[in-house]
């Protein structure tokens, strides 16, 4: 059998859209014209896209066939360090798409759409409630773009107090975007390194901390999964030399109800809703990153505002001492909305038994495990635990084999290779949503494919052998980039 | 609760594993003085179909719902969905999925975004696009930190006073904390920037345009190349409406050598805003320069075409500080379903969309104009178009909101200027009824 879409199994081949259709088919909907033709200008006119002319069944096929290649939080286990892949609600999904939500104009006048303000409106609250802190702009659309919010904050008040302060501290173990975001704002970030315990030692702070340094961007839980314990000490330190701290939530998972991040001495901080607040991450996004801050850096936050007149909800622009726009609107809108539906159906109770079971259930494994492999701290962790690949040195395999096999076990492998302070780096973040068969089902399946690695390495290193495709060369994909077809 | 599997024996069993007593246990390394105090204030957990009532009553607050048209754009368009749109990348295997860093478990996602990396390039007339930006705005902001890359030691960037008055306060932000200066290109009286001040501009990195600008005008874009390439500039072209290229000449055959702009139209409802898509394409020879994922074409051991996302070095998780970007998350789903729209469409299906919208903004243009409305400007538009009336519009508004079409935007906010003129849109969704109406009312 060489012939027809089946020759690889169930796994049914699909063409790229442009090698399928014939000119002239539709899968639209052609609306009537109902009103005259006009003559279009000819001096500006164009031919239109070289695009593929499909059916709609053919459009159909395609994208469902691409859909069978991928793997979703709802196919299984998905593992993946500092991305929380926990269940992302069904019934988010449906009243995301409500008309009212989905179908409102961002620029209504505001008696046009109080609904929609009031769910802004009270998602501010409700984070604010959440992570201790006094405001919240919901406008970053994006972690990334809730950290460059934050050192634009910082900047500003700096700016303001007539200060320049060109350097910012930043753990070896922050996520790239850190010191990316902070690279923007003007700040050189100066890398810390963590103590031998994985956590920050606060005298290394306080070697650094100076009078041209805006201050700290701290991820905490930190992304060994480790609760920085000396967070108090470092930010007062931060705070005594006129400083700024930015606490990064990206691992938000692992203390709701439990840490006041206000109580911390974080001073800005973001969260990323498509992790700890069960929103999908649609394969990159759209994800949301709304900012936190202090009473004394509210001025700054980036305009408009969501605040409530007299029982009315009304969209601000009038904050001098503002950063600014950050978003065309009000940011991923349907994405808070998910996030609010998250919130109401959780309650208090629940997301702080939600942190408690993510963190037993990292604990769990790291207990399970840590005969099998080896830990890069042994300490207890918080919502993820990571081990190094030392242990499989000895069958001479990688941490990237042994992520691979995963695949072929079905478990989407954990974050590998990072944090970069730990060799070989294995980091996995189970959520609370995963039950425990489901959890020892995963424990056994590491230590078989460790075994397996005793037996035949060869094996591992050929992994994944079940996928519709076997390894792909990254570097050939770099050398010679072939970015459009 | 639902989402949270744990029965008390279970967690009873781990906890015994781990070596704690109680779940609060595995906190106790978690120093006193950082601790929550007391309960999050939250208003009391809501069931399913409470949830679904709460949000039932809200909706009906929002008036969309009772709605028959909105001829407003300015950056947020009501296209028709088809359903094969939302019901295909809606599939739980593309919305619940992480970025695709493990290829072979994510060639579902990667093909598509290849594919939709295509499908903008040839859109745009560009050699090369990214897998997404957030939105068209921070899109802009980040042509512009392009091209200052590019550009290297030239520090001034110039953007036309007709590009979304959002977009440009967004570049301020990006570029508030650092030493670049931005200036603003008025517009003639023809409604298309006038680049004439670029002539004493001598650090000019870039200049950025919008087409259709937000006053719904298409701008010469072939002219505007060539003052901006001899004033040194690289020239930046954004918009709002990319159905507009289904009718006009693209930016790619004008000269640009960035392109970016809002891919909202294409598929994804206005969803008060966001999240919409960041288009953004520019010439090969910048590749490397570009912010953002790249989904690239290679091969499996076995010789098969597949995708993986490359150039990685070029980013934040590699590069840290040094990167083109600081961007991580983007707007993936929203790239899917642009490409699945745009896939819908096909060649065929989006320039008779695009007609259509064009046709029915010029029935209503020509109409209001008839009653004795007056054009602020004179030149070509796609589906947006701004004017003023002979008499004060907003009582007329005010009868149309009662038969439920909300007419127009109007411009004072954004150009004080323009007070009492209005800025309309018309796609294929609104009926000629609806315009039909709004031509009746203005005329009384």
């Amino acid at each position: 059998m060489t012939q027809g879409p089946g020759t690889s199994g169930l796994i049914l081949e699909e063409p790229l859209l442009w090698e399928k259709g014939k000119p002239g088919r539709s899968a639209f909907s052609m609306p009537e014209r109902d009103v005259p033709e006009t003559p279009i200008p000819m001096d500006l006119a164009g031919d239109g896209p070289d695009f593929p002319d499909l059916s709609e069944v053919d459009v159909v096929r395609h994208y469902t066939r691409l859909s069978t290649w991928n793997f979703g939080v709802d196919t299984g286990m998905y593992p993946l360090g500092s991305c929380t892949m926990k269940y992302n609600p069904k019934i988010n999904e449906k009243i995301a798409s409500f008309p009212g939500l989905s179908s409102a104009h961002p620029l209504l006048e505001e008696s046009l759409c109080q609904g929609n303000l009031q769910i802004l409106f009270e998602l501010q609250q409700y984070l604010a409630a959440i992570t201790g802190m006094d405001a919240v702009s919901l406008q970053p659309a994006a972690g990334a773009q809730g950290e460059l919010t934050g050192m634009l904050i910082f900047a500003a008040y700096f700016r303001s107090l007539g200060e320049k302060r060109i350097k910012i501290l930043i753990p070896d173990t922050a996520h790239g975007t850190n010191p990316a975001s902070a690279a923007l704002c003007g700040f050189k970030p100066v890398s810390l390194k963590s103590g031998n315990d994985g956590t920050l030692d606060a005298t290394v702070v306080k070697e650094l901390m100076d009078e041209e340094t805006a201050g700290i961007m701290l991820t905490n839980p930190n992304t060994l999964g480790l609760f920085e314990e000396s967070i108090r000490e470092v930010a007062d330190l931060v705070h005594a030399k006129g400083g700024l701290v930015y606490g990064d939530g990206a691992n938000m998972n692992a203390v709701m109800g439990i840490v006041d991040f206000k109580r911390c001495g974080v001073d800005v901080m973001h969260l990323n809703l498509h992790k700890t607040f069960s929103t999908p991450h649609g394969g990159g996004g759209p994800g949301a990153g709304p900012v936190c801050v202090v009473e004394e850096l509210k001025r700054f936050l980036p305009v408009p505002r969501i605040v409530e007149q007299d029982g009315r909800f009304v969209v601000e622009h009038d904050y001098p001492d503002s950063i600014g726009r950050l978003h065309g609107f009000f940011g991923n809108y349907g994405v808070l909305v998910r996030a609010y539906c998250y919130i109401r159906a959780m309650g208090a109770a629940h997301l702080k038994k939600a942190s408690q079971l993510a963190v037993l259930n990292a604990n769990y494994i790291r207990q399970e495990l840590r005969e099998a492999l080896d830990l890069a701290y042994d300490k207890p962790c918080m919502h993820e635990c990571v081990f190094s690949d030392k242990s499989l040195h000895k069958y001479k395999v990688s941490t990237l084999d042994l992520a691979k096999r995963l695949i072929d076990h079905g478990y989407h492998p954990p974050t590998i290779y990072f944090p970069l302070v730990v060799p070989g780096a294995i980091m996995i973040e189970p959520t609370e949503t995963e039950c425990r068969e489901d959890i020892d089902q995963f424990i056994a399946v590491v230590k078989e494919i460790i075994s397996e690695a005793g037996q035949d390495a060869e094996m591992l290193r050929q992994a994944p052998a079940r996928t519709k495709l076997r390894r792909l060369d990254e570097t050939l994909a770099a050398r010679k980039p072939c970015l459009i077809g | 609760m639902r989402y949270l599997p744990h029965t008390d024996e279970e967690i009873r069993e781990m906890l015994a594993v781990t070596g704690h007593e109680r779940l609060s246990d595995l906190f106790r390394h978690v120093p006193e003085k950082c601790r929550f105090r007391g309960e999050i204030a939250l208003p009391n957990q809501l069931s399913e179909w409470g949830l679904l009532d709460h949000f039932r009553h809200l909706d009906q607050s929002i008036a969309t719902t009772s709605t028959r048209a909105v001829l407003m754009g300015a950056g947020s368009y009501s296209h028709y969905i088809p359903e094969v749109v939302p019901g295909l990348v809606h599939r739980s295997e593309f919305v619940t999925a992480y970025t695709p860093y493990q290829p072979e478990m994510s060639q579902g996602t990667l093909q598509g975004i290849f594919e939709y990396q295509t499908l903008t390039a040839r859109l745009l007339g560009m050699e090369v696009a990214n897998a997404s930006m957030y939105d068209g705005a921070s899109a802009l902001a980040e042509a512009v930190l392009m091209a200052l890359r590019v550009q290297r030691k030239k520090n001034t960037v110039a953007i036309s006073t007709a590009v979304h008055p959002h977009y440009r306060q967004v570049v301020r932000s990006y570029l508030q904390a650092s030493l670049y200066t931005v200036i603003e290109l008025e517009v003639g009286e023809d409604g298309r920037t006038d680049f004439s001040p670029l002539q004493g501009v001598d650090d000019l990195a870039a200049v950025a345009v919008s087409s259709p600008n937000f006053f719904g005008i298409i701008e010469d874009l072939e002219e505007a190349a060539e003052s901006i390439h001899d004033a040194g500039g690289l020239f930046i072209t954004c918009f709002t409406e990319p159905f507009a290229y289904g009718l006009y000449k693209n930016p790619g055959q004008c000269g640009a050598d960035i392109v970016c702009g809002e891919g909202q139209s294409f598929g994804m409802p206005q969803s008060f805003g966001g999240p919409g898509l960041g288009m953004f394409a520019c010439k090969s020879s910048f590749q490397r320069n570009l912010p953002g994922r790249l989904v690239g074409q290679t091969v499996d051991l076995d010789g098969r075409r597949g995708f993986v996302l490359t150039l990685a070095t070029r980013e934040q998780h590699i590069r840290r500080e040094k990167a083109t970007s600081n961007i991580c998350s983007n707007q993936g789903l929203c790239a899917m379903t642009a490409a699945a729209y745009m896939a819908t469409l096909g060649r065929t299906g989006l320039k008779k969309v695009a007609r259509l919208n064009f046709d029915k903004a010029a029935y209503l243009k020509q109409k209001l104009c008839d009653s004795g409305a007056q054009l602020l400007f004179e030149t070509a538009v796609f589906n947006e178009f701004a004017l003023k009336f002979p008499s004060d519009f907003a009582p007329v508004r005010e009868r149309l909101l009662e038969k439920g079409i909300i007419a127009g935007l109007e411009l004072g906010n954004f150009y004080p200027e323009y007070k009492g003129a209005y800025l309309f849109c018309v796609t294929e969704t609104t009926s000629k009824e609806v315009l039909d109406t709004v031509i009746e009312e203005a005329g009384k």
